[in-house]
């Protein structure tokens, strides 16, 4: 049978699936019990399953991360909400320092089986402090893996495998997503951590976009395709381990690459992807790899420079048309 | 004020009714009068809002009135400040110019920082107005490290940090609590107790009681007051002043009071009681303030309603100016990353 469901009902099914199957899963988090999550995500969960596994915590982010890694050290499996990464940033020590190395360091004694979701990325003019797409500063790091979702299907499936992991995981999620509906089985599934997916199948031009970039790289491939182009649209879904063969192979088939991403340019993933593409596929590229970027510069409030800073359909579309020199 | 072992017999005394101590009947009535316009200014915020010309994350300060306006009152005008995100009421209480916040939550260009900061970032250099801030607990220690250089430079300014009941459990709050005390800076941290960090109640997510009272560990000066009696902030705040200015000493203050609406405007607040907030609002700052100085024989019920259509009409001249404003050029969006 098939739902029809939004990505937070997708999101809050994995995690209620998971809770049932194993009673060594809590979520902590602010606003996840009483409140049923600042965007709903938790709706439900704390009558579901009662305050010992669906925990309200103080304004604490690093001592409710830390307390998450410690519990994972000792036999739980955490799952911890994050407002939003912008917050989370509060915890990169926990997460940097402790989760991602305690089982480098304790030579394999320890496994840190946590996951720390969170909304990641500009939302609406909510300002610099509020709108930072965080991804390429969780992938430098060794020891961590880190998933984006960008359709229901995909949230659920790589959320449930996500729990299941055990290393540390950083989800990211987008607040702007949430209420995006999409067909999920009723059926239990996984989608593997580390597994790309293609979107949208062409020969022309690959374009590489997760999360709320995602939709917009899909309508310009829609709209691209009425004047001839053939686009093929790749969602890598977990960033690291990255899904590199997939976007390789297509790019050997099109010869032609753009990636999109919301987050600024210096170091990010997407200069990480055009790096492997470029070493490993040179041959195949017909002409330079473009990246298109959120604006090098924290995010303004005003709504017309906001959008400015921002990727959209109309950039892209843009840079198809420099890359196929059309 | 609880007094530190180290600066003895300093303590404010309970408010007696008419004690308006060196205040006099021009100060009250400006105090009075800024309640008023935060109050209607924020009204009108929030139908601006509804209206979708104000977007993002905008936080009232209803019902809060009294703790910025008697608390900056006892400030001079070089004296720094450092607000959250819920700022709209400190930055006009420290007379930051209201058309220019208007036109700053409207994202336009004549707005306080050119439409690139919004409702949570006021900044006002000119006033030493030096923020509001997004991140819960984060600008706890900025305002330490501005009384940190009004020491180390040997002015005699002093700094002043408003956050919220919910930004004490960020570990932030301790460490720059014991930085301040243990190098003696000339900084007032003011909790403003309004019960509630978005839908979690203070009960239910610290475990102690009386804020105030986590500066007893460190030996720190330290108090509570009635955040709805605006004489109260005054006269607590004074003596706070007194030990920052000097003796060079910081001092943690508690403010009792409660906001009025959600946390932001996307909150509607479900997880409160129709009857606590009515209850709450029966201790209306402005509304007790305006019957104490009327019954004082300081102000009549018509002046009340005259202050009302002068704040109404300069409401209505920001909202205007906002309008007509344009939006910040789009090669602005580069500028001032760098210096240079
Ligand atoms: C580090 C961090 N975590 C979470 C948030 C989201 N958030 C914004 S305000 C707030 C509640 C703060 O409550 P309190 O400190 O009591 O201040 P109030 O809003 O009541 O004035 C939360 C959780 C944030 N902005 N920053
Ligand atoms: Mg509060």
């Amino acid at each position: 049978m098939i739902q029809n469901l939004q990505i937070r009902e997708a999101l809050n099914q994995a995690m209620c699936e998971e809770m049932e199957r194993d009673p060594n899963i809590f979520i902590m988090g602010e606003e996840v019990a009483e409140y049923n999550g600042a965007y709903k995500v938790t709706q439900g969960m704390l009558e579901k399953f009662g305050s010992k596994r669906v925990i309200d915590t103080p304004i604490s982010e690093a001592g409710f991360t830390g307390i998450g890694i410690g519990a994972a050290m000792t036999g739980l499996r955490p799952i911890v909400e994050i407002m939003t990464w912008n917050f989370a940033i509060l915890a990169f020590d926990q997460i940097f320092n402790n989760a991602a190395k305690l089982r480098y360091m304790s030579a394999g004694q320890f496994n840190c089986p946590i996951v720390v979701r969170a909304p990641n990325g500009p939302a609406h003019m909510l300002g610099s402090q509020h709108s930072q797409a965080l991804e390429s500063m969780l992938a430098h790091v060794p020891g961590l893996k880190v998933v984006t979702c960008s359709t229901p299907y995909d949230a659920k499936g790589l959320l449930k495998s996500a729990i299941r992991d055990d290393n540390p995981v950083m989800f990211l999620e987008s607040e702007l997503m949430y209420s995006i509906k999409g067909e999920v089985p009723s059926e239990e599934y996984l989608i593997p951590l580390g597994v790309g997916d293609i979107k949208r199948e062409g020969r022309d031009i690959t374009i590489v976009a997760w999360t709320k970039m995602l939709p917009v790289a899909l309508k310009a491939a829609e709209q691209l395709s009425h004047e001839g182009i053939d686009c093929e649209v790749i969602d890598p879904r977990t960033l690291r381990p990255l899904d590199e063969e997939l976007i390789i192979n297509s790019v050997i088939k099109t010869n032609h690459l753009v990636i999109v991403e919301d987050s600024w340019p210096f170091a990010s993933v997407g200069s990480e992807i055009a790096k492997r593409v470029s070493s490993q596929a040179f041959d195949y590229l017909d002409s330079p790899i473009i990246n298109i970027n959120g604006a090098d510069v924290p995010m303004p409030y005003a709504e017309n420079l906001e959008y400015e800073a921002i990727p959209n359909v109309e950039k892209v579309i843009e840079a198809v048309h420099q890359s196929l020199n059309r | 004020m609880e007094a530190s072992t180290s600066t003895k017999n300093i303590s404010s005394p309970k408010l007696r009714k008419n004690d308006y101590t060196d205040l006099s009947h021009q100060q009250l009535i400006a105090m009075y009068k800024k309640m008023l316009l935060i109050r209607r200014f924020e009204e009108r915020c929030s139908q601006e809002y509804g209206k979708g010309k104000i977007s993002g994350f905008c936080h009232l300060y209803i019902g809060q009135e009294a703790v910025a306006v008697g608390t900056i009152s006892a400030l001079n005008n070089k004296d720094f400040i450092y607000a959250s995100y819920r700022d709209h009421g400190q930055a006009l209480a420290r007379g930051m110019d209201p058309k220019l916040i208007m036109a700053e939550l409207f994202g336009k260009h004549s707005g306080i920082t050119k439409g690139v900061g919004g409702s949570m970032h006021l900044i006002d250099s000119e006033i030493n107005f030096m923020g509001g801030y997004g991140i819960v607990g984060a600008h706890i220690p900025l305002a330490a490290g501005a009384a940190f250089s009004a020491k180390y430079l040997g002015t005699d300014n002093i700094a002043i940090c408003y956050f919220g009941d919910a930004a004490i459990n960020q570990g932030i709050f301790f460490e720059t609590l014991n930085m301040a005390q243990l190098w003696k800076l000339p900084v007032i941290f003011i909790i403003e107790n309004n019960k509630y960090g978005m839908g979690t109640s203070i009960e239910r997510s610290f475990a102690g009681n009386e804020l105030y009272r986590t500066g007893k560990y460190l030996d720190m000066n330290r108090g509570s007051f009635d955040g709805m009696n605006i004489i109260e902030a005054y006269k607590t705040m004074k003596d706070a002043v007194n030990i920052a200015r000097t003796n060079s000493m910081p001092t943690l203050l508690e403010a009792i009071t409660y906001r009025f609406k959600g946390h932001s405007m996307s909150d509607p607040a479900t997880y409160r009681a129709k009857e606590e907030v009515e209850l709450a609002k029966v201790n209306d700052p402005i509304i007790i303030f305006g019957n104490q100085l009327i019954e004082d024989k300081i102000i009549s019920e018509s002046e009340i309603e005259n202050f009302e259509s002068e704040i109404k009409n300069k409401v209505i001249e920001c909202v205007e100016f906002a309008e007509k404003s344009d939006q910040p050029p789009l090669d602005y969006l580069y500028q001032n990353v760098y210096k240079n």
